[in-house]
């Protein structure tokens, strides 16, 4: 299952009166494929996260589309959008965010309780088929990997840094999705860290997941099987 | 589990969640007090009346004439015509009979004290008792038209008692000067005839009334031979406080198209109430004392107005309080609402979720405000009209209404925050 951008662009209003128009990310077309690892490198403000929000369903493009098995993301009404995402993407935010009062396995396990009726939907069929979908076993096991199952009753909000960038892939891949989305999982982590994190995502992408990765890391281009550059809007094959 | 979750990471504030019921608490015994004490007044303000004496006066026609042309004072004796005292039970067969809640007569007269000296004496009743031909019993007359008047030495007289008859009641300035106690004889002269009568009773009215006499109407009918007459009737009755109509009617009641006439005539108008009095009583002229009738209705309109403003201004000053607060909440939180919308919650669950904390804690300050504000329309009951405020049932679903109209009204901005936040906004790194 592939997902596809396809001449997505987004622009922003600047200037006092808001009359000129900046163009976070010009044009561009890729397309993320299962069982691959994109690395998206590039400067601050060149439109990373821009371009992966508008990949992950979370920011409309003012032009393009982005299409999944045949559908455009953004003709489809919020509801279904918010099921899609829940069911198929798994996404790391770039600040690492956490909702600090709800401990660390409930953090994780949110994703699941957001839909009660998993039967009946269409994605839940597709969402199963691929794995073990979403179990206590499979929080438990995430936890071990991810080095944190001691703090699993532990509030979010008294985790260290790399604790809570673990805790955000565990949630990112607890529901067992389709596509994920980290942005910039590594930045600011130790080598230990930040290896087991990306062994996560490569894990993920050998099970079938496709995986979008925005890291400055030079670390994280070992584990990519494509390798884009970000400048100033445009996207760039390396 | 969900709800739970969401709620856990929304209004993990508690501190928050009390101010706002607290100031829902504010709101609802504001609107509870006032709307209590609103629906209360009108019969308070007539109740006080009734404590305060008569509010309509009822004369024989001619001597209203009399004094009405030659401007003469009631004291003086011009008045030529009377009433029968036969015919005060009829007060108690008007269409109105039981708005009329006491009634008394008057005759006076100036008899000489032993000294030589002269002093007024009012003949009245003062517990009368009547059995009505409606079945009806009642004690009617002025110790409870003027149960505010001191008694400082014996005690009212009691008409029940066999020496009733021969007694009377002082005024403390009379008293005072003529030397007298409680249980003196005194023999008073009438212009026909002479009695010897026991004070029973000294009285502080603080007017006129201290320089005379109360006596039992009788006894003053048989000093001046005037058997079965009185001057006038005091009448105190609960009405409705006048309006358009009730001026027009008091002006020529048959001057009413026959609808109106009947609203008029089936409504507690003092007009109305005159009216049927001069249908019931032959050659009489009832008058309401104008001056406190048409006061009292002003002074209750303005007072209503004036507590609807109080309840309005309450209830915007907690819509205003809870906006705030609620609005602050949430975006306090805009960081985890759009983290909870990046990972597929939907809009309607997190302001679901918001909507019944939010409604759970109205409920909690309205009932306590319930509460409370009753209390303070005991308070204002008890230090204003100097009893207590009756529970209105009907207040009960109003500041319910008002209450959840005020609560959503408040959530609408944050509610409308919500909707509006998208989450590539505020999950853009930085923590
Ligand atoms: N909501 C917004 N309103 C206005 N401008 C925005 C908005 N979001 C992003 N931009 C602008 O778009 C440009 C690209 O932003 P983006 O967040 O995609 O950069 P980035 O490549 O992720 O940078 P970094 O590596 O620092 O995270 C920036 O110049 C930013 O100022
Ligand atoms: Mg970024």
């Amino acid at each position: 299952m592939n997902l596809e951008a396809s001449a997505v662009e987004k622009w922003f209003l600047r200037g006092k009166s808001g009359s000129n128009r900046f163009f976070a990310v010009r044009k561009t077309s890729l397309t993320l494929e299962s069982g691959k690892v994109c690395v998206l490198t590039g400067r601050s403000g060149s439109g990373k996260t821009t371009l992966m929000n508008m990949m992950a369903g979370l920011l409309t493009p003012d032009g393009g589309k982005v299409i999944l098995d045949g559908q455009d993301l953004y003709a489809m009404p919020d509801d279904a959008l918010s099921r899609l995402r829940n069911r198929m993407f798994g996404m790391i935010p770039q600040g690492a965010d956490v909702l600090p009062e709800l401990t660390v396995m409930e953090n994780i396990t949110l994703v699941q309780h957001i839909y009660r009726n998993r039967a009946g939907s269409a994605f839940s069929a597709e969402a199963e088929e691929g794995g073990a979908g979403f179990s206590s076993e499979r929080c438990e096991k995430l936890l071990e990997q991810m080095e944190i199952s001691h703090l699993r009753d532990v509030q979010a909000k008294e985790l260290s840094g790399g604790e809570r960038r673990r805790m955000c892939i565990a949630r990112a891949l607890a529901g067992n999705p389709k596509f994920v989305f980290a942005d910039e999982p590594t930045s600011d982590l130790d080598d230990e860290n930040t290896r087991i994190i990306l062994s996560m995502l490569r894990q993920a992408a050998d099970k079938g997941c496709a995986v979008m990765i925005v890291s400055h890391d030079a670390e994280a281009e070992a584990y990519a099987d494509r390798k884009w550059r970000m400048d100033a809007g445009q996207l760039q094959d390396i | 589990m969900l709800f739970k979750m969401i709620r856990g990471v929304l209004f993990h504030q508690k501190g928050k969640m009390l101010l706002i019921a607290f100031t829902i608490a504010l709101g609802a015994s504001l609107a509870t007090g006032m709307l209590n004490v609103m629906w209360d007044v009108g019969d308070k303000v007539n109740q006080e009346l009734k404590t305060y004496g008569a509010n309509i006066i009822v004369k024989p026609k001619d001597s209203s004439l009399l004094s009405d042309i030659y401007d003469v004072g009631e004291g003086e004796q011009l008045s030529v015509a009377y009433l029968n005292e036969e015919d005060l039970p009829k007060l108690k067969t008007i269409f109105w009979a039981f708005n009329i809640v006491d009634f008394t007569p008057f005759l006076e007269a100036d008899v000489t004290l032993p000294g030589g000296s002269e002093a007024g004496i009012v003949g009245t009743w003062f517990n009368h008792h009547l059995s009505l031909p409606t079945g009806e019993e009642l004690d009617a007359g002025v110790a409870s038209m003027r149960s505010w008047w001191d008694i400082t030495q014996g005690a009212w007289l009691d008409e029940a008692e066999e020496s009733a008859a021969s007694s009377v009641m002082a005024g403390t300035l009379l008293a005072e000067r003529e030397g007298w106690k409680v249980g003196d004889e005194i023999t008073v002269t009438g212009s026909a005839g002479e009695k010897t009568v026991t004070i029973a009773g000294i009285y502080d009215a603080g007017g006129d009334e201290d320089m005379q006499l109360f006596a039992p109407l009788d006894l003053v009918q048989e000093l001046t031979d005037r058997e079965g007459k009185v001057e006038q009737i005091e009448v105190s009755a609960l009405t409705t406080p006048d309006n358009e109509l009730a001026l027009r009617a008091a002006k020529n009641p048959s001057a009413l198209s026959s609808r109106d006439y009947e609203t008029w005539y089936c409504t507690a108008y003092v007009s109305a109430i005159c009216y049927q009095i001069q249908e019931a009583i032959p050659n009489a002229s009832a008058a309401a004392v104008r001056q406190v009738a048409e006061s009292e209705g002003t002074i209750l309109d303005k007072t209503q107005l004036l507590m609807i403003l109080i309840t309005i201004l309450s209830l915007i000053g907690a819509a205003l309080g809870i906006s705030n607060l609620v609005t602050a909440s949430v975006m306090e939180r805009s960081k985890e609402i759009g983290l909870l919308k990046a990972i597929g919650a939907r809009d309607h669950s997190i302001t679901g979720v918001i909507m019944i904390e939010i409604l759970v804690t109205a409920l909690a300050g309205g009932v306590a405000g319930y509460f409370l504000g009753f209390g303070f329309a005991q308070l204002i009951g008890h230090s204003v009209f100097g009893s207590a405020i009756e529970m209105k049932v009907k207040v009960i679903p109003i500041v319910a209404a008002l209450i959840a109209l005020v609560t959503l009204a408040g959530s609408l901005p944050a509610i409308r925050m919500v909707l509006r936040l998208r989450p590539a906004e505020v999950l853009h790194g930085g923590q």
